[in-house]
């Protein structure tokens, strides 16, 4: 009799030692990417949230006339170019009476952010009435000052190795205690552009220029890629050619990025003379890059569409394009779709084919449109990380958040959309 | 062995009438690509009956009846000698527009295959397509027609605008005879039309076929031996790509000519 419950089988023993041991590696290879993954988050978080927040040094300030408007006849371009920084310096040093060195009050100065003029400007050129007046205002404190507040800058280093030193530490503590310290949401951060003071430096260029480029790349990639898909799926003849051309298609998707950088710039800017550094060849660079992941996609949606529609509506005597643009296509379209989105997020992730067209610059103004010179979010976290100030670590921990904000979003969409106009047949 | 063959009833039968071919072909030979699918096959197709096409898989039934609205033309490696021609005309002349032939000759496959869209759309579509209605309301009446002609109206009048996916098996299949009817066709081809239904849903096929035989010239492609008896007038017997033979459906059955013929249809080979 055989008894089919025996577990002294030998062989029986291995099989299931080699099953358990096959479940086990499984498990141990997810929780290790999972652990890598885990603390590259938990590390980019812990650097980057400081960043969302901001310190503002309250200061009564005297906005006094005879520096603002000395003729009196509120002559824009005149209160445009007036000397602001005098009058929150002034402020500071009634706050501080006894500092009276000019190499202190250079230190004092030191806590206020470079910045503090323009903040003034533009409050008085918002609001003339403030001339003459006397009022309390939120100012932005330096980058050194800001790393303190934030418990970046150890008071245990030897003074000459910190940025700041026990005097200008403990003004900041008086300042702290006197109440006149506020730290708010870094507003600014995500409404400005990049600048030279970590403290000022904003995302939103980055962001615009990324949104430029990516807008340009889409225009010319999704049409380009999916009525290829269309002609080489639908149309073309399946020959040697047509594999020979899909061979070809997988092989440029392979292609490393800083090629077609290196084609952007010999051929867009060197041969065409486009505008550099703007999303305009940014975006026609990406485009190339994007196409052969458009075209992949896209070719296996359109595989994916039964041949009993297409049959069907060749039956009822449509004709090929028809029977393409009326059945098929729409049935192929949100894997076209997502397959263009997940395109789009690579190309939000690129970096390397920006750089050689010159994507790299360091560009103060927000860019209105896709010939005004950008850069590009990725751009902007390997400028920031390269930079050689303090404050730009958060900066671009901070950065590489809202990037990754962005390709969630993306991804989550693409998922979405798959889910929504995924049709059941 | 199956006997069953032997038992069949064999149908109304066929009257008396001047018979009018509409379709003739002559000496067609199909090709795909080195092989030969169908070899020199000579078959009339008359008017307003229903022919069915038999034999055992692969024999060239089906390759048979796609040349008959040019379906073969989107095989690429596909290709047709011979001549077919629908009222006198040869429909692989240049001049002849496959798409335009399709419109005039209509056809059913094997799996039910309606657009995934809604039981209006689907057979709204076609009329749509060649212009067939100068307005809403004529487009409407096309599309109630055919339902009602496809038997499949009163299932489905209060439901138009729910997908034609939803409908059972059954339904689904006389919606997509109902889509090939509202372009007005003058044939009809069904390529097994019955054969992933249920018996129930293969009945109100097969009665449908009937109805349909008094306006439309019908060629049925099917595996069954009982449903080729049941209704049609004329079947053709195709063996190994050959037309072995044809006649009327009951001298097929019951005086087979050719011994190939007589052991397909008592169940011997096949």
């Amino acid at each position: 009799m055989t008894d089919i419950a025996s577990k002294s089988d030998p062989r029986l023993k291995s099989r299931h030692a080699s099953e358990k041991r096959f479940k086990a590696y499984g498990i141990i290879a997810i929780l290790v990417s999972l652990g890598f993954l885990a603390l590259m988050v938990t590390t980019i978080l812990v650097q980057g949230i400081p960043a969302f927040s901001k310190n503002y040094i309250g200061l009564t300030i005297v906005f006094d006339e005879e520096v603002i408007d000395p003729d009196g006849v509120r002559d824009p371009a005149k209160l445009g170019s007036a000397n602001y920084t005098k009058l929150a310096r002034s402020a500071l040093r009634e706050l501080f009476p006894d500092v009276k060195k000019r190499k202190d009050r250079r230190k004092l100065n030191g806590i206020l952010s470079s910045d503090v003029g323009y903040e003034l400007r533009n409050m008085v050129l918002a609001d003339l009435s403030l001339i003459g007046k006397t009022k309390q205002v939120w100012l932005s404190a330096s980058d050194e000052a800001e790393l303190y507040f934030k418990r970046q800058i150890s008071t245990e280093l030897p003074e000459d190795q910190r940025k700041l030193d026990d005097t200008q530490i403990g003004w900041l503590d008086t300042l702290t205690q006197a109440g006149v310290v506020d730290t708010r949401f870094n507003t600014p951060f995500l409404t400005s552009g990049d600048s030279r003071e970590p403290e000022l430096a904003g995302i939103m260029g980055a962001v615009l220029g990324s949104f430029f480029t990516l807008l340009v790349c889409f225009v010319l990639s999704f049409p380009i890629g999916t009525l290829a898909a269309i002609y080489l799926e639908e149309y073309a003849p399946k020959s040697r050619l047509n594999r020979l051309i899909e061979v070809n298609i997988n092989n440029l998707a392979a292609v490393p990025s800083i090629v077609f950088g290196l084609l952007g710039l010999a051929i867009l800017l060197n041969t065409f003379g486009l505008p550099r550094s703007t999303p305009l060849v940014g975006g026609m660079v990406l485009a190339l890059m994007t196409l052969p992941t458009i075209i992949i996609a896209s070719r296996a949606s359109l595989r994916a569409v039964p041949p009993s529609i297409r049959e069907a509506a060749l039956g009822v005597g449509a004709s090929k394009t028809q029977t393409t643009f009326h059945h098929v296509a729409p049935l192929a379209l949100p894997g076209m779709l997502t397959g263009a989105i997940i395109g789009m997020a690579q190309a939000l992730g690129e970096t390397a084919p920006l750089l050689m067209i010159g994507m790299v610059a360091f560009i103060v103004d927000l860019p209105g449109g896709v010939t005004d010179a950008a850069t590009a979010l990725p751009v902007q976290i390997f400028l920031w990380a390269d930079s050689p100030e303090r404050g730009s670590v958060e900066k671009t921990s901070a950065a590489i958040i809202v990037l990754l904000i962005f390709l969630v979003i993306m991804n989550l969409a693409a998922i979405l959309l798959r889910r929504k106009l995924e049709t059941r047949w | 062995m199956d006997m069953q063959a032997a038992r069949v009833d064999l149908g109304k039968p066929v009257e008396i009438m001047p018979e009018i071919n509409k379709i003739t072909s002559k000496d067609v030979d199909v090709y795909y690509g080195e092989k030969q699918a169908l070899k020199q096959v000579t078959l009339d197709i008359p008017e307003k009956q229903v022919t069915a096409l038999i034999g055992p898989s692969g024999c060239g039934k089906s390759t048979y009846l796609r040349c008959l609205n040019r379906m073969n033309d989107v095989i690429d490696i596909c290709r047709v000698t011979g001549s077919i021609k629908l009222d006198g005309q040869d429909i692989y002349a240049p001049e002849v527009d496959a798409v335009t032939l399709r419109a005039h000759v209509g056809m059913v496959f094997q799996k039910p295959n309606p657009f995934p869209k809604s039981i209006f759309e689907n057979v709204a579509y076609g009329p749509k397509i060649h212009g067939l209605a100068s307005s809403k309301s004529e487009l409407e009446g096309i599309v109630e027609s055919s339902l009602k002609r496809a038997s499949l109206w009163d299932e489905v009048a209060d439901r138009l605008e729910q997908p034609g996916t939803g409908l059972s098996g059954g339904q689904q299949q006389r919606l997509c005879i109902a889509r090939a009817i509202a372009v007005r066709p003058e044939v009809i081809l069904m390529d097994e039309p019955c054969s992933a239904l249920d018996p129930i849903a293969t009945a109100k096929i097969e009665e449908l076929i009937d109805e349909l035989r008094e306006n439309f010239t019908i060629v049925i492609v099917t595996h069954s031996m009982q449903q080729a008896a049941r209704v049609s007038q004329k079947t053709a017997f195709f063996h190994l790509g050959e037309l072995v033979e044809n006649g009327t459906t009951s001298d097929i059955f019951t005086k087979p000519q050719d011994e190939r013929t007589g052991n397909y249809v008592t169940g011997r080979i096949g």
